[in-house]
């Protein structure tokens, strides 16, 4: 049977998404003692009109929710995850390397640096998970 | 895209001390310790930046490992004085301690662990950074990086931003001959891991390649004679250049688990960082081979090791690095640095968290999982070839 892929983005994909992160034991560890939640955004540019918007719960190393909201105004969360459709398609076929993507202005991340910094596994392991949900990209 | 960030200029060779001279400006801060005081090497530097119309405040207050506390305390002076130059003169903790001194007395709404590559710091609006290291060495001179010590958590920050880079970087050969025999071995063998590992790196690239593989040839050939000899003055040049080029490799590619459990056992039982990345360079090697193998088999070979096979290239380099330790007096594992087995197993967990956490595992060319990182610190203590 072929594996169900979930399109790209929508609010199915964050979904899986978060159950690849609850099944994750090394980012539960190294998350035990993070509190902050995100957005994650697909900034507008190419085939996006309208930047797509996701909030995430994280929380002592699990993902209490997550969900598409409207608008990036939506909610205020403790840190903004953004780039481009293309670079979050990158990161999701683990084509880019997240930190490189962030040193090099490919994504941006907006928040209390000095705390992510501490988290750098948990960070890690995080971005990862965009790998393991298998994807149906929309544009 | 990458970037390769780099000082502006770097002075080398004989006498490379009187640039300072040259240097235009008006007020100097001199970052640096007691016993480089003692030396009289701040007063050197002193003396020729006052040759050139500056001011000059020395501040000698920095600690062997560099805390938040400590480098507050040296930018609340700062501020009083005023600088429009900070001056790093020392090993890797004065450099270090003279890169976060300046970026709060810039920026004195922020918090030193809040620095970070994300964020535009501002700098260079009030003032500008010479970098002279006495040490061969962190090669901290030439990179983004700052060490700073969180006293409360007994962790290490690594802390990074391209504009924490030096403007000028003075490699003064006459200044590491006052090194002692251990420091530079210690110091030495740091430089070593940098190459290597940046040489191996996830982000290594042709840049960061032709700095590490010229810096691990230099340091192969003349750390022994540096240590053995302090008056030797062609080794004590060549490996205070080393230093600096295994340093801007590094900060251009990464390192790897070698530093990242270096940092760990350093932050927890105190070990000097030279003798602690040391320490782990060779079973990370032999860890690491398996997706680097062609990359390490390079690195053998460009120091004139002849093997059939790069396996077996690799099998000579770890060999050759256990030499060169041996040469230099440095301890192979950890158990020979005096920590009892029960004082080991106490803090195991923790030296497994901290290496875990920190970017440099992430950065290696074979990622280890908590478990891999808790087999090889087990390894490293015992001296035990790695084989899994």
């Amino acid at each position: 049977m072929a594996e169900k892929k979930y399109k790209y983005p929508s609010e199915e994909w964050i979904k899986a998404w978060t159950e690849e992160l609850n099944k994750n034991k090394e980012y539960a560890e190294a998350a035990k003692d993070w509190e902050g939640d995100f957005l994650f955004i697909i900034t507008a540019g190419g085939p996006i009109e309208k930047e797509f918007v996701f909030y995430v719960d994280l929380w002592h190393g699990k993902c209490r929710d997550a969900y598409m909201v409207s608008s990036r105004d939506a909610k205020k969360t403790a840190f903004v995850y953004e780039g481009s459709y293309e670079n979050w398609k990158k990161l999701i076929r683990g084509e880019l390397d997240p930190t490189r993507a962030l040193l090099t202005r490919q994504m941006k991340l907006k928040g209390n640096m000095a705390k992510v910094m501490k988290y750098a596994k948990a960070a890690n392991e995080m971005v990862k998970t965009n790998t393991k949900v298998p994807t149906d990209f929309l544009y | 895209m990458w970037e390769f960030t780099s000082p502006r200029t770097i002075v080398f060779g004989e006498n490379a001390l009187e640039y300072l001279k040259t240097v235009e400006g008006k007020r100097a801060f001199i970052v640096t310790d007691r016993v480089i005081k003692k030396l009289g090497f701040a007063d050197k530097v002193a003396g020729y930046m006052k040759q050139a119309g500056l001011k000059v405040e020395i501040f000698d207050e920095v600690e062997t490992e560099p805390s938040a506390e400590n480098v507050t305390r040296g930018a609340e002076l700062a501020r009083k004085y005023g600088p429009d130059w900070f001056v790093g003169l020392g090993g890797g903790s004065c450099i270090d301690a003279a890169k976060a001194i300046w970026v709060l007395y810039e920026r004195p709404d922020m918090e030193v662990a809040a620095i970070n590559p994300l964020e535009k710091l501002g700098l260079r609006q009030k003032a500008r950074l010479i970098c002279i290291p006495t040490t061969s060495g962190t090669g901290s001179d030439a990179t983004w990086v700052t060490m700073i010590t969180d006293v409360k958590e007994c962790r290490k920050m690594e802390l990074t931003s391209r504009e924490i880079v030096a403007d000028i970087d003075i490699l003064d050969p006459e200044l590491a001959k006052s090194m002692p025999p251990r420091v530079a071995a210690d110091t030495g063998l740091d430089a070593l891991t940098h190459a290597i590992e940046g040489y191996v790196s996830q982000w290594r690239n042709d840049f960061s390649d032709a700095l590490a593989i010229r810096a691990i040839q230099v340091i192969f050939k003349y750390l022994p004679r540096a240590y053995k000899n302090p008056e030797d003055k062609e080794a004590k040049e060549k490996m205070h250049n080393a230093a600096t080029m295994a340093g801007m490799s590094f900060s251009n590619s990464q390192v790897g688990i070698a530093h990242a459990m270096g940092h760990s056992l350093g932050a927890v039982f105190h070990v000097p960082h030279g003798r602690s990345v040391g320490l782990f360079l060779s079973c990370s090697i032999e860890y690491s081979a398996r997706d680097a193998m062609e990359r390490y088999a390079d690195i053998a070979r460009e120091i004139g090791i002849e093997a059939k096979t790069d396996e077996e290239a690799v099998k000579e380099l770890v060999q050759a690095v256990k030499r060169l330790e041996r040469e230099v007096g440095a301890p192979g594992f950890i158990k020979e640095l005096g920590i009892s087995r029960g004082d080991f197993e106490k803090r195991l967990d923790d030296l497994v968290t901290r290496a875990a956490n920190s970017l440099c595992t992430f950065m290696n060319p074979r990622v280890p999982d908590v478990e891999d990182i808790k087999k090889l610190i087990i390894y490293a203590y015992e001296g035990k070839k790695v084989d899994f």
